[in-house]
């Protein structure tokens, strides 16, 4: 093939400088990764290295994918990180794992959610609210609340939680379709206020619903009302995963006082990985099918999407139940993992969180929606919390900050940066929405119709090579046909080597692309 | 409403009436008409709702338990005991969210846009009645100035400091996005929402240590003196002056819009923004005029919320202002007189819930605050228009 023979021809160039941004992440990801290693608790400035150092490692997936690495070489370093210095981070502090654990179940929901908003145009402010379903379906088969579930004995077996992930995703997918369907013909604004309004109906539905008799001795019992519902188990998980985990900690030199606990937070943690990274796959190859032109066809205008023979209802109610689904299988895992939910979880400020993630990471863009969620799950659980135990421990020694000479005992107490997440989100929301409302990484969509006369001219040079072999009734045959071969073609041409998917290069490796399309051949 | 214009145009065109009757029917007797006549059909409706609810439920109702009451209860009693405080708590709260949605219902009519950041600017009001009564106390001249003196300082404080608060945040958060899709601002005016609260919450942290701002009002006697009507049926003096600031309020803003040149400006740019440029109206002013006027209103609603709830906290923006937006929608969004009636309504479907709820031992005051979603679903599902608005057909 030509173009076997064109990567050949571009085969002796490598040389030396290629393999340096390899060395570089490697270097980068043992440094942060021995640095993290060698912090220690006592330490009166553990806060701060620990929330700078931290985010550091979770950002080196993305500083893999952002650099010029092999596709395999990124996948293999992606998986050493997520396999094996992850856990043994985790053995070293279980709220490093707590943290990653936290940072994947945020980062399928906002997949989720940015199915709804990023793709579809729909935004929904009560989306928190079918992570509620998943994870009351699983709390009121298995609390030990006093619940009708538990006084009449249908309460599920723990082996039971498998089925139960299946049917939280359904729950959530028929939640969906029933918000969906009458908010159909809303559109914007107002759409937007109707899904917060229904958020807010299944939480005071849920705070709510622990007696639905009218004779007050004899209670009917649902949800356990504001007190919530305790005690939910978890899946059983086989003995020889204890005795695993317990020989690795130990041949690693890391014995952690809890191997039961520990297994489980393992367990979790690969749980959600498996489920984010399904969520992140199903919702790319929906983006790039018929049904993902769809969604940018009716997001972009509905109008004319319907003229074009869009199925509208169709397409927005789909959204919904998958937006839905993801994030109701997260609920029943949230469930299982918290092992009490109550309604306080399930607030407007959870969506708004999503949210967050959602339009920092860039709407539309299924890598940016991971990134957003590290970083505002991180903002969140880790460096705001984190500097109010940094100032409570520089108050306890009285230290004085350099330079200004600001003794820190006089920073006022009520003033604890944990505390202030409204007002960090707000001001993070506002300033995305001035300075760059697509997002840290935003979706590609915008970027390929700017480079298409680019990605076409090279395209073009592709198949100059192989057109011989294409007789002119193939191409009169199947127009549609090629203008989809086109369309993934600029696609990859466009997105670079970054999130498409190997199978679309079956003959080249686009990073053998030359960069300069004015060399002709 | 055909009648009072009649009636203007009569009495106008006699000869011992000049220019100055006209005007006074004009702006203020016919928009007090006009309030008076959407209170007496809020009630009306919801006393209607109110005893045949009562009547109906009073015995078990085809063995829906949920709606079962217990057996000593004689509901349509009760019903009818209650109706005279119900219609009075309605039509108090119901005028706060009409000022409230106001608000709302002027910045849509101008900016197509729903400024989700106008309960924060509610709250922002309440804040203010709390520090200007805090200080009033302070000074010793609580008990010692004249009630009236009291409220006027404080409605006008807060109108002040919300006015100016609602332009700051137009200029800062919104207009940089004018243009941009309709999402981007909507999710701007979250973000404001979100961080005026936790701004309020810090504020009050640092300077008084703070979370909840109970109003002195027991300092004052006026405010809880009652004034009974009849009997069993009695209110306090705060009940009056809410109702009544709210109707100058609302004639006041009626006058406004309808009779200057500012407001003939305002109602300019809602109607074509580009038109209005072209007739020689700054938009840009009349933007900032309509956040200014919305904002003092909203404040002022605030303090009247106050004054009525006697807690105040960063928080209590969040359910007032939906439920006002609520109004809003149920008026037609847009609609200034509908913002009125959509207020009215939605305050008496409040106090209508928060009577008869608690009869329910399966039901409760918990779900009281659902009825107010359950109304925006249902009239964006059967008129999205809301009750007096106009059929806007897409434009392509």
């Amino acid at each position: 093939m030509a173009t076997q023979s064109l990567l050949q021809e571009r085969l002796p160039q490598l040389n030396w400088r290629d393999a340096l941004p390899t060395i570089f992440a490697i270097l980068y990801v043992l440094i942060v990764f021995t640095l993290l290693r060698n912090l220690n608790r006592a330490d009166l400035w553990f806060p701060t290295y620990s929330s700078i150092l931290f985010p550091l490692f979770v950002f080196s997936p993305f500083i893999i994918f952002a650099l010029k690495i092999p596709l395999a070489l990124r996948v293999v370093l992606v998986a050493i990180i997520g396999l094996v210095l992850m856990p043994i981070l985790g053995m070293q502090d279980s709220f490093y794992l707590e943290l990653i654990t936290q940072i994947a179940i945020f980062a399928a929901m906002a997949i989720g959610l940015n199915v709804v908003v990023g793709f579809a145009g729909l935004l929904d402010l009560g989306y928190v609210a079918f992570f509620a379903v998943g994870a009351y379906l699983w709390g009121i088969f298995t609390s030990n609340a006093n619940t009708i579930v538990r006084i009449s004995g249908a309460q599920a077996a723990p082996e039971l939680f498998w089925l139960f992930l299946f049917l939280g995703v359904i729950a959530a997918a028929i939640t969906g379709i029933l918000l969906g369907l009458p908010v159909l013909r809303l559109r914007g604004d107002y759409l937007a206020i109707v899904t917060l309004g229904f958020g807010e109906i299944i939480r005071i539905l849920v705070s709510n619903l622990s007696n639905i008799s009218s004779n007050r001795r004899n209670p009917i019992n649902i949800t356990n009302g504001a007190q919530g519902l305790p005690g939910i188990v978890s899946p059983p998980l086989p003995d020889f995963m204890f005795q695993t985990v317990e020989s690795l900690t130990n041949s690693l030199g890391l014995p952690v006082n809890n191997v039961r606990a520990f297994t489980y937070q393992l367990f979790y943690y690969g749980l959600v990985l498996i489920v984010c990274a399904l969520a992140a796959l199903i919702a790319a190859r929906l983006d790039n099918s018929p049904i993902g032109r769809a969604w940018t066809a009716i997001r972009e205008d509905e109008v004319a999407a319907q003229a074009m023979g869009v199925p509208k209802v169709k397409m927005k109610l789909l959204a919904f139940a998958l937006g839905a689904s993801f994030a109701g299988a997260m609920g029943v895992i949230f469930a299982a993992r918290n092992t009490f939910v109550s309604p306080e979880s399930f607030s407007f400020i959870q969506s708004i969180f999503i949210l967050a993630i959602v339009i920092v990471g860039g709407m539309g863009s299924i890598p940016g929606v991971i990134l957003g969620a590290a970083i505002v799950t991180l903002l969140n659980l880790q460096v705001l919390k984190n500097f109010s135990l940094q100032i409570n421990a520089l108050r306890n020694i009285d230290w004085v900050v350099p330079i200004i000479d600001f003794p820190i005992r006089n920073w006022p107490q009520q003033l604890e940066p944990a505390r202030y997440e409204r007002f960090v989100f707000g001001l993070l929301l506002i300033i995305m929405m001035i300075f760059r409302p697509s997002g840290i990484l935003p979706a590609k969509r915008r970027q390929l119709e700017l480079q298409a006369e680019r990605a076409e001219e090279i395209s073009e040079k592709e198949l100059t090579a192989d057109v011989a072999e294409i007789k002119p009734e193939d191409l009169l045959g199947e127009p549609a046909a090629i203008g989809e071969a086109k369309d993934a073609e600029v696609a990859t041409a466009a997105d670079g080597a970054e999130d498409v998917p190997a199978d679309r290069l079956p003959t080249f490796k686009s990073e053998d692309l030359p960069d300069e399309p004015k060399e002709k051949p | 409403m055909t009648a009072v214009p009649n009636l203007a145009n009569t009495l106008s065109r006699s000869r011992f009436f000049n220019g100055a009757a006209e005007w006074f029917l004009q702006y203020i007797l016919k928009p007090i008409g006009q309030i008076l006549l959407f209170a007496v059909i809020a009630g009306g409706s919801i006393s209607l709702l109110a005893l045949a609810v009562g009547f109906v439920l009073q015995t078990d109702w085809h063995g829906i338990d949920i709606l079962r009451v217990p057996a000593r209860i004689n509901l349509f009693e009760q019903v009818v005991r209650q109706l005279p405080n119900m219609l009075l708590d309605g039509i108090t709260i119901g005028f706060v969210y009409a000022v409230i949605a106001l608000g709302y219902t002027m910045v849509y009519g101008v900016l197509k846009f729903i400024n989700f950041a106008h309960s924060e600017i509610f709250m922002m009001g309440a804040v203010v009645g709390y520090e200007v009564m805090i200080r009033l106390r302070d000074g010793q001249l609580l008990s010692n100035l004249s009630p009236l003196v009291v409220i006027i300082l404080m409605i006008s404080a807060a109108m002040v400091i919300c006015g100016s608060v609602a332009v700051i945040v137009e200029r800062v958060a919104y207009k940089p996005l004018r243009g941009a899709p309709r999402l981007v601002p909507l999710i701007s005016a979250i973000g404001v929402s979100f961080f005026l609260t936790d701004f309020v919450r810090g504020f009050q942290a640092l300077s008084r240590n703070i979370f909840n701002m109970p109003y002195p009002t027991d300092l004052v006697p006026f405010f809880n003196t009652r004034i009974t009507f009849a009997e069993g049926v009695s209110t306090t003096n705060t009940t009056l002056i809410i109702i009544v600031s709210a109707i100058i309020m609302l004639v006041g803003l009626n006058y406004f819009v309808n009779a200057t040149k500012i407001g003939k400006g305002i109602r300019a740019v809602s109607q074509d923004q580009a038109t209005a440029s072209l007739m020689g109206i700054n938009v840009n002013l009349m933007i900032t005029i309509t956040f200014m006027v919305g904002g003092a209103l909203g404040g002022a609603a605030g303090v009247l919320y106050g004054l009525k709830t006697t807690n105040v906290t960063p928080y209590i923006g969040f359910i007032p202002g939906l439920k006002a937006f609520t109004a809003a929608v149920l008026g037609g969004i847009g609609n200034i007189t509908g913002a009125m009636l959509g207020g009215l309504l939605l305050g008496m479907l409040e106090a209508f819930f928060s009577a008869l709820l608690p009869y329910f031992p399966a039901l409760g005051l918990g779900y009281s605050d659902i009825f107010a979603f359950a109304v925006l679903i249902l009239v964006l599902l059967f008129r999205p228009t809301g009750l007096l608005g106009k059929k806007v057909d897409e434009k392509v």
